[in-house]
């Protein structure tokens, strides 16, 4: 595998700029503080009781997700040039989702395959000819960033249903704050606390009507999703409801919530809940999490539902590989962030050439997320690589194949002290019917084994706070 | 021919239910070959219908009943005049090109059995029209028609082949999993259907399928009953599964269905109504 470029340090040992001051007081700080400092952040995120379950464990139980102190630092340079790609990213998924559920311009154009669209899981046919609000169907988007190098950063993954990490992204901040107020005297730090209002004022601007003054609730599954502490943590810093479905319901195509006070109408919806589950007239019939009737509600232009309905459709890792092609479509621009090189397993030359090369390959599911069901080829041992042929071969469609990427490292906080360590980065673009808002940064995931390129919370990642300098 | 129809719902709720919202697809549209003369919706309760038309183009109504409220009752009565196109539907309001209904849903995923059942028509692979009539076959002697319809929970394609025996909504969730399967393009329909002249019985609520023929276009094939829908037959609803095409879908407990269909030339008989309970 090629050397990892470094954050920090570039190959000649030589520290960049950005992370000069930090690198020295690094040096300053002796271990023990260090791991102090650590076991400080654990205590606060426990009593706070930010936690995570992961399914598929015995006991399901919620666990911490590691933290790491040392800061990711961006400059404002190379966060300007991201958030531009960002944007346009989240321009582009929108147009496609539009056209997509009405003209498909893009399938007659024959730019994306009919069956990736027809035959998709996430496509909603329920969804077609039908307008939503302000014609934004992705108003809260997390497309995952890798780095490969001091000037090259790749769009790994869009996230265009319920992206999720927000939670920590602020927690994060206000934990350093708290344990390093020394460091942020010593860096000019962009904010990152506005998130709660950016996203409340991108909400209520995505308000079916105009006139009186939106009610925004956020729907969640319940206390038994994983990412419940999120949905109570955003209702809390947002000042809205959070609710489940049976706290709603839909009269005359007017969704209402049940309050002390008698019904109260409520306009647009942060749902937290899939798309399956959202009502049992038009989807799951088994469905009880959701709101029977909503779906007329929202075909009637009563309701805003955020995001929309059927946006799984443009976020699979099938219809990934051609959002160069989905960009220069509608926006007539090359895309500002490029792709990693993709194969599509579903295309007859593109198999051949991945099962060739499968132990230098990282193979995953069109589907999957959270770093489950993937093969990693250098990491993998041949009886791993061959048990993944066979799967492949079984069902190719269902898989894409990239090169294995040297991400880059940030230095983190390990048993032995400080050591560079592979993360990603997912920024939160939102997209309301006045302007894009993103905050400065996002949520820096960490692989916190050595050596390991899967940076999923599921899979024993950590988290980082991101800074990007003002100055 | 000329059909009456009187279709009566009474869904049961929970004694003193407030707010209940629901959906009905229980009005049919014309089409080459159905013509309607008169039809309406009638509801026990005093509620507002919202005429909406959904993804695939059925005409449906949605309302709330306030209540409180323990049961409500949808009755649909109507008369439409048929005339026979040898199973060829045209002239239907299409939202999407045939390719949509390659989509395979949860209830007609294929497993082994279904995909052995698809591999074993005997028919040239070129010829779709040929092939559709042999699966048609196919299924009508794999999973025999039960007495009676159960048009509200029906089994998914695979428990029917498995079970041998089904209702005529989990057939045609054979045959449009073995038709997709097969990569031709099938649909789900729900509708009403009339007994052939000398035939006994009385008319009843129906589902079957339609699949496309490059050229030709939407083909009608009931494989409960092994023949393409004739002037007998009242197209409702159109759907990629049962549950897609379900006559009335609220969140309550159980529900009756009287249904009737009588050839309308003939003099009048007192309808006699059929029941049938889901749950």
């Amino acid at each position: 595998m090629p050397h990892a470029f470094d954050e920090m340090s570039s190959t000649d040992g030589a520290v960049r700029p950005a992370y000069e001051t930090l690198q020295r007081w690094l040096a300053e700080v002796p271990q023990d503080v260090l791991d102090h400092r650590r076991k400080e952040a654990e205590f606060i995120f426990r009593r706070i009781g930010i936690t995570f379950a992961v399914y598929g464990e015995q006991n399901a139980q919620e666990r911490l997700i590691p933290f790491d102190i040392v800061p990711r630092i961006l400059t404002k340079d190379e966060w300007t040039r991201l958030s531009r790609g960002l944007e346009q990213r989240v321009k582009a998924l929108n147009m496609y989702i539009k056209d997509v559920y009405s003209k498909r311009e893009i399938l007659k154009a024959g730019i994306v395959p009919e069956n990736l669209v027809y035959q998709n899981p996430a496509f909603r046919p329920e969804m077609n000819g039908q307008r939503v609000p302000h014609d934004l169907y992705v108003h809260i988007a997390g497309i995952d960033i890798v780095r490969t190098d001091p000037d090259k950063f790749y769009v790994l993954e869009d996230n265009a249903r319920t992206p999720s990490g927000v939670s920590y992204m602020l927690e994060n901040r206000e934990i350093m704050l708290r344990l390093f107020p020394e460091l942020f005297s010593m860096h000019r730090v962009a904010p990152v606390e506005n998130y709660a209002d950016d996203l409340l004022a991108t909400l209520r601007s995505l308000s079916p009507h105009g006139g009186h003054e939106p009610n925004v609730v956020i729907l969640t599954p319940g206390i038994h999703n994983s990412a419940y502490y999120e949905h109570s943590f955003l209702a809390d810093k947002l000042g809205v409801d959070l609710v489940e479905g049976r706290d709603l319901f839909v009269k005359d195509a007017v969704v209402y919530m049940r309050t002390t006070e008698g019904p109260k109408r409520v306009d647009v919806i942060y749902r937290r809940l899939d798309d399956d589950f959202l009502d049992p007239l038009a989807f799951r019939r088994d469905s009880v999490l959701g709101v029977p009737g909503l779906m007329s509600a929202y075909q009637a232009g009563n309701v805003t539902l955020t995001n929309a309905v059927g946006t799984g459709v443009a976020d699979d890792k099938a219809v990934y590989s051609y959002m160069p092609d989905i960009i220069k479509f509608y926006l007539g621009e090359e895309p500002l962030l490029p792709n990693v090189p993709t194969w599509r397993c579903r295309e007859a030359d593109h198999l051949k050439y991945v099962l060739e090369h499968l132990p230098e390959l990282v193979v995953k599911e069109v589907h999957g997320s959270g770093g489950y069901g993937m093969l990693v080829g250098p990491a993998s041992d041949k009886a791993q690589i061959e048990k993944f042929r066979d799967k492949l071969k079984a069902d190719p469609a269902n898989f894409i194949a990239q090169p294995t990427l040297a991400l880059s490292t940030c230095p983190t906080l390990v048993e032995k002290g400080i050591a560079p360590r592979h993360v990603d980065l997912r920024p939160f673009i939102l997209s309301g019917s006045d302007k894009v808002r993103i905050v400065p940064g996002g949520l820096t995931r960490v692989a916190m084994k050595e050596g390991s390129l899967v940076v999923n919370s599921s899979q024993g990642g950590g988290t980082k706070d991101t800074w990007v300098l003002d100055a | 021919m000329r059909i009456r129809i009187r279709h009566e719902i009474t869904q049961r709720f929970e004694p003193g239910t407030r707010n209940m919202a629901v959906t009905v697809r229980m009005t049919p549209r014309a089409h080459e070959g159905q013509f309607i003369l008169r039809w309406a919706l009638d509801l026990n309760s005093d509620c507002r219908l919202h005429p909406q038309e959904d993804a695939f183009g059925n005409l449906c109504h949605t309302f709330s009943v306030d209540g409180p409220a323990d049961h409500l009752t949808v009755c649909a009565e109507g008369e439409i005049e048929t005339q026979d196109t040898t199973g060829i539907v045209r002239g239907t309001v299409e939202r999407f090109p045939p390719s949509l209904f390659l989509r395979q849903t949860d209830l007609t995923e294929v497993d082994a059995a279904l995909a052995a059942l698809a591999a074993d028509i005997e028919a040239p692979a070129d010829d779709p029209l040929a092939q559709l009539h042999a699966l048609m076959v196919k299924v009508h002697e794999t999973v025999e028609e039960q007495d009676g319809p159960t048009l509200a929970d029906p089994l998914s394609a695979a428990e029917a082949v498995k079970a041998g025996t089904a209702c005529a909504g989990s057939i045609a969730h054979v045959f449009t999993a073995a038709a997709r399967h097969l990569g031709l393009p099938a649909r789900h329909i729900s509708g009403y259907v009339v007994p052939e002249d000398g035939e006994e019985g009385e008319g009843e609520a129906r589902h079957w399928a339609e699949a496309h023929v490059p050229k030709i276009g939407w083909v009608s094939f009931d494989a409960g009953r092994n023949i393409c829908g004739t002037e007998n037959y009242v197209r409702l609803a159109v759907g990629l599964d049962a549950v897609g095409v379900q006559a009335l879908r609220s969140t309550g407990l159980d529900v009756e269905e009287r249904i009737s269909a009588l050839d309308g030339r003939a003099p009048q008989k007192l309808a006699q109504a059929q029941s049938q309970g889901q749950n």
